[in-house]
């Protein structure tokens, strides 16, 4: 077996080139190393479609982000994804920095971001009432947007997967060699051939460039914390909230999410491990302070969950994303940090294109351009709802009672392809656990259905893939 | 649309006793909803013995104690609905439920007495840093596990709080093999009983760690390890007192948080210090029509009291049925000086009954202290106690008879004894 | 002689006793503010007890365990056995609250009720 295209990573990256390269007629693998798509960076992020200003122009961060930006509205419908065009604002808290403030205008006019103006004042804060009376004008980008990153990356997969990619998981890449004109892919222990490969690896993107590539990358992981506030704070600001950037990033923002929620962070600390997605007290006191700079008074009590997530900053380049064939049939993506969820399915179309262009594959005729999501039951009006539960009584069970998803979601979300095999890939397909509760009461509900569907004894389950069981095995000494 | 007299929310110890009530009352036309597979609510995973002193003169077990009210409801043939749940209450007292015998559909309602209950205070609510690894959880969903589905979480455990569910969790897990080799405890003291302190703890040699807390979590996949680390007044970690505890398990006993979902979509004016509705002596909520109790209305520490307090709602209700009077001008009941709420909020002098029992939490322990009882800043009455501790429940009976006609509020006050 | 710290159970105050002994028999208990505790330091001193619960596995119905206790209290160093006993013991359903899972359990004379129904 042969495949036109090894797709390494399964983050919104390698889902979205997978999913463009799904549109030829090309035979496409995805390799990830982990037990489903989405749980890299792509899991643990800020959830913003950035608008485009940040990055300089000419940069690849500048247009894919802007190109990104320009197609998610009507990616969210074809795939059915989360995502509201809620605008952003920059904030200035100070008369002196206003030339860095319309720095920033320039730079989002050149990179050709629709919409931008400088609002001050009363203005400001009759847009945004809880701000900061401190804030003195601020950057507005009318385009800027929220989505739903578990929701993107799975809508992404799944559509790939319909139109014929193949989905391989626990399949970290080890080796790739090149022979007889093919690339052989050594992930999770077999071996696969291919003509093109598209590195997609996020923060190991370094590793698998450096694999093929002479030319060596060395990627910075860089840590951000966030916390994740309760429903009831959802409105306290309905645009996305930066302040000035930073050196190590855009600052710590506040943001309501598409579910309603309210979501503050990120930190920005560079760390010696790719993994360290561990929270630190330091660090979420800091994202707080931060936030509170821009909303005064933020109820962090209200804080329901906080996580961290890794970003793949390449160091001594251009600080910009690496994106194209570095070497004959070796594609990549590296280096994707921030506004990498943004410019995702920009990267991934223009992968595809590549690529089909080098193989000289023609569009599908049976492409199948929309996949619809599993029906949010909660959002729907009481007669739609009615007809469901009517059809398929599961989605009349509620089993997280938080965020009120049904039995049926779940059983969806299991049935999908790719499908939730541990408690955190339910959680990402259908927001059950994700609620004030964080699971305490559903896990084990949750956990009595994935062992049905799956076939599997509970005792073998997990939280998300590997040894993360849930159990470690039953009371007592008999068994019946 | 389905039309009902009274609905119950919930067919936990609360909703079962308020249905007895209301059926006793003259109710003829009850529905208790309750979105779990069989009746009893929590108490059937609380399997240790405790239940029903007050009640019935004898130690019962949850299942037990759950099971005298579930037969009287069978009894008076009071209809029930399982594995059912309430997606919306209106404030018309309209019910969207959802469940295997009434599919997705809606129910007018009477009256309506919330019931819901309580859930447990997630990690995410503490903010402890770390990891997030499987091995993580609350001792509720850990007792479930154990008592119900015969599940073991981990075999070395570490427990945070030790509130009464952390201890009897202790107990189980020791029981059932596994090894406990720590509580810890944010507070200067334990929020849970002595006799749980020395029969869940001591008798099993499971060390308890005042003011001390989880400051980090080990394990990128299962739990590996805590950090624990003393605290100081402010509960914040004392550097240099970190000590790693390598475990797979961490139970979180951290406080319980009245469900109030439904309440609040519904326009239930909510107490911000309970998380429950407000309710005057009749346990009436700020919705007409609306009754709350147990849990729901603020966490209790004996079911018994649930049991009562349920039993009034229900009478309430009932009474609200034959004849909705419209309440005349309501004293205001508050908590000051280390008392940090009461419940009722409110009274009505005119329709009270005899004696009505406020009943609140006091902030932090004391010894050789009194409540003191004042109508519009005066001494009503004070009452000796030789103790007070935030983790039982205080309760202080109002008399009709010695309420000052036109009073407005009424303060409720810890005072310290001077030594 | 010997003296023996407990705390007492009686209620919070959680006062701290101490139990003196001599012969295996108390014969005289401080710290207490109440006679309950004098109570409680005797019986704990002399021959503790306690009321252990927990579940046994089922077969041949639907629920994985049952919930049971010992219908009265045994002694405090046979809490373990008892444990053990309950862990070891399958029970087939149905079984009915009251039913007796485990009759005179590890010799105390005690029986291992069930709790609750099930099937």
């Amino acid at each position: 077996m042969i495949y036109d295209a090894i797709v390494i990573g399964g983050g919104a990256v390698g889902c979205a080139a997978a999913r463009e390269l799904s549109r030829y007629d090309l035979r496409i693998a995805l390799c990830e190393k982990g037990e489903d798509v989405c749980v890299g960076t792509s899991k643990a992020n800020s959830a913003i479609v950035h608008a485009g200003f940040d990055a300089m122009p000419g940069t690849n961060k500048a247009r894919f982000n802007v190109l990104g930006s320009r197609m998610m509205e009507k990616l969210s419908r074809e795939l059915d994804f989360s995502y509201r065009r809620n605008g952003a604002l920059v904030l200035c808290f100070d008369e002196k920095a206003m030339p860095i403030l319309e720095e920033l205008l320039r730079r989002g006019i050149a990179n050709g971001v629709e919409g931008l103006r400088i609002v001050a004042g009363e203005e400001l804060h009759r847009l945004e009432p809880a701000l900061s009376p401190a804030a003195v004008a601020a950057l507005y980008a009318p385009t800027s947007a929220i989505v739903c990153p578990f929701g993107m990356t799975i809508a992404l997969a799944e559509n790939a997967a319909a139109n014929g990619a193949e989905f391989f998981f626990y399949s970290r890449v080890t080796a790739i060699c090149r022979r007889d004109g093919l690339y052989e892919v050594t992930a999770g222990g077999r071996v696969l051939k291919a003509r093109t490969v598209v590195n997609a690896a996020g923060v190991y993107s370094d590793e698998i460039h450096n694999l093929v590539c002479g030319d060596k990358l060395t990627i910075q992981p860089r840590s951000g914390e966030y916390c994740l506030l309760d429903k009831r704070d959802g409105q306290l600001v309905d645009r996305t909230i930066f302040q000035l950037p930073g050196k190590l990033g855009k600052g710590v923002l506040v943001t309501p999410t598409v579910h309603g929620n309210l979501l503050i962070g990120p930190t920005a600390t560079d760390q010696a491990d790719k993994e360290a997605t561990n929270t630190t007290a330091e660090g979420l006191d800091y994202a707080a302070k931060m936030a509170g700079l821009s909303v005064p008074d933020l109820p962090m009590r209200d804080t329901i969950t906080s996580f961290c997530g890794v970003r793949a900053h390449l160091v001594g380049g251009s600080d910009d994303f690496v994106v194209g064939e570095s070497a004959d049939g070796f594609f990549d993506a590296a280096g994707i940090e921030s506004p990498g969820l943004s410019s995702a399915p920009a990267i991934g179309v223009y992968l595809a294109e590549l690529i089909a262009g080098k193989l000289g594959a023609a569009e599908k005729k049976d492409f199948a351009a929309t996949r619809r999501d599993i029906p949010h039951l909660r959002e729907l009006p009481l007669e739609e709802r009615q007809a469901l539960v009517r059809e398929n009584p599961a989605y009349g069970n509620i089993i997280c009672r938080c965020e009120q998803i049904s039995e049926g979601e779940i059983v969806d979300a299991i049935h999908r392809v790719p499908g939730a095999k541990s408690l955190d890939g339910v959680k990402r397909r259908v927001r059950a656990g994700m609620g004030r509760c964080q699971g305490g009461f559903c896990s084990p509900r949750v956990m009595d259905i994935l062992s049905r569907e799956l076939n599997r004894p509970q005792t073998e389950l997990t939280k998300s893939g590997g040894e993360s069981k849930l159990l470690t095995g039953y009371t007592k000494e008999v068994q019946a | 649309m389905k039309q009902v007299q009274l609905a119950i929310i919930g067919g936990g110890p609360a909703g079962l006793a308020a249905a007895i009530a209301a059926r006793e009352n003259g109710v003829e036309d009850i529905l208790i909803i309750e979105r779990d597979k069989e009746l009893g609510g929590i108490l059937n995973q609380c399997i240790h013995a405790g239940f029903g002193l007050h009640t019935f003169g004898q130690e019962l077990t949850g299942p037990e104690y759950a099971s005298r009210f579930i037969e009287q409801v069978e009894q008076m043939h009071i209809p029930y609905l399982l594995r059912t749940m309430v997606l919306d209450l209106s404030p018309e007292r309209v019910l969207t439920v959802t469940g295997p015998e009434t599919g997705l559909a809606q129910i007018r309602a009477q009256a309506v007495i919330l019931a819901m209950g309580c859930r447990e205070r997630p990690r995410g609510a503490l903010n402890i840093p770390g990891y997030r690894p499987a091995g993580i959880y609350s001792a509720g969903t850990a007792q479930r596990l154990v008592n119900m589905e015969g599940f073991m979480p981990g075999k070395n455990v570490v427990i945070l709080g030790s509130g009464d569910i952390g201890l009897i969790m202790a107990r189980r897990m020791t029981l059932e093999g596994a090894r406990v080799h720590a509580v810890a405890e944010v507070l200067p003291y334990s929020g849970g009983l002595k006799r749980n302190i020395v029969q869940c703890l001591e008798d099993f040699d499971i060390p308890l760690y005042l003011s001390t807390t989880v400051v980090d979590i080990h394990g990128r996949e299962r739990l590996e390890g805590v950090t624990l680390a003393q605290v100081d007044e402010k509960r914040k970690p004392i550097p240099g007192t970190e000590r790693y505890i390598p475990c797979d398990t961490l139970l979180l006993s951290v406080g319980l948080l009245p469900e109030n979902e439904l309440s609040s979509a519904a326009g239930v004016k909510l107490s911000g210090i309970t998380g429950g509705p407000e309710v005057t002596d009749r346990l009436a909520t700020s919705l007409p029509g609306v009754f709350a109790c147990g849990n729901v209305l603020h966490v209790h520490d004996l079911v018994d009291f649930v049991s009562q307090e349920a039993k009034k709602a229900g009478r309430n209700a009932a009474l609200y049925l034959k004849c909705s009077r419209n309440s005349a001008e309501l004293v205001r009941l508050e908590g000051k000086n280390g008392v940090r709420y009461t419940v009722p909020q409110y009274i009505d002098p005119e329709s009270m009954d005899d004696t009505v029992t406020v009943r609140f939490r006091v902030g932090q322990p004391y010894r050789d202290a009194a409540l003191c009882a004042w109508v519009d800043g005066t001494l009503l009455r004070r009452i000796s106690k030789r103790i007070l501790t935030p983790g039982e429940m205080e309760q202080f009976p109002l008399r009709r008879e010695e309420l000052p006609a036109g009073c407005r509020n009424i303060t409720f006050t810890v005072e310290e004894v001077a030594k | 002689m010997t003296q023996r710290q407990l705390i007492c159970i009686g209620c919070p105050m959680g006062c701290q006793l101490t139990a003196t002994m001599e012969n295996g028999a108390v014969t005289a208990v401080a710290g207490n503010t109440c006679k309950r505790g004098d109570s409680y330091a005797r019986k704990e001193c002399v021959a503790p007890v306690r009321t252990v619960t927990g579940t046994v596995r089922c077969t041949g119905g639907t629920a994985p365990v049952v919930s049971v206790r010992t219908a009265g209290e045994v002694p405090k160093e046979k809490v373990f056995s008892v444990a053990h006993a309950l862990n070891t013991t399958l029970v087939k359903l149905p079984v009915s609250a009251g039913d007796v899972v485990i009759a005179d359990v590890c010799g105390t004379g005690v029986d291992v009720v069930a709790t609750k129904n099930a099937k």
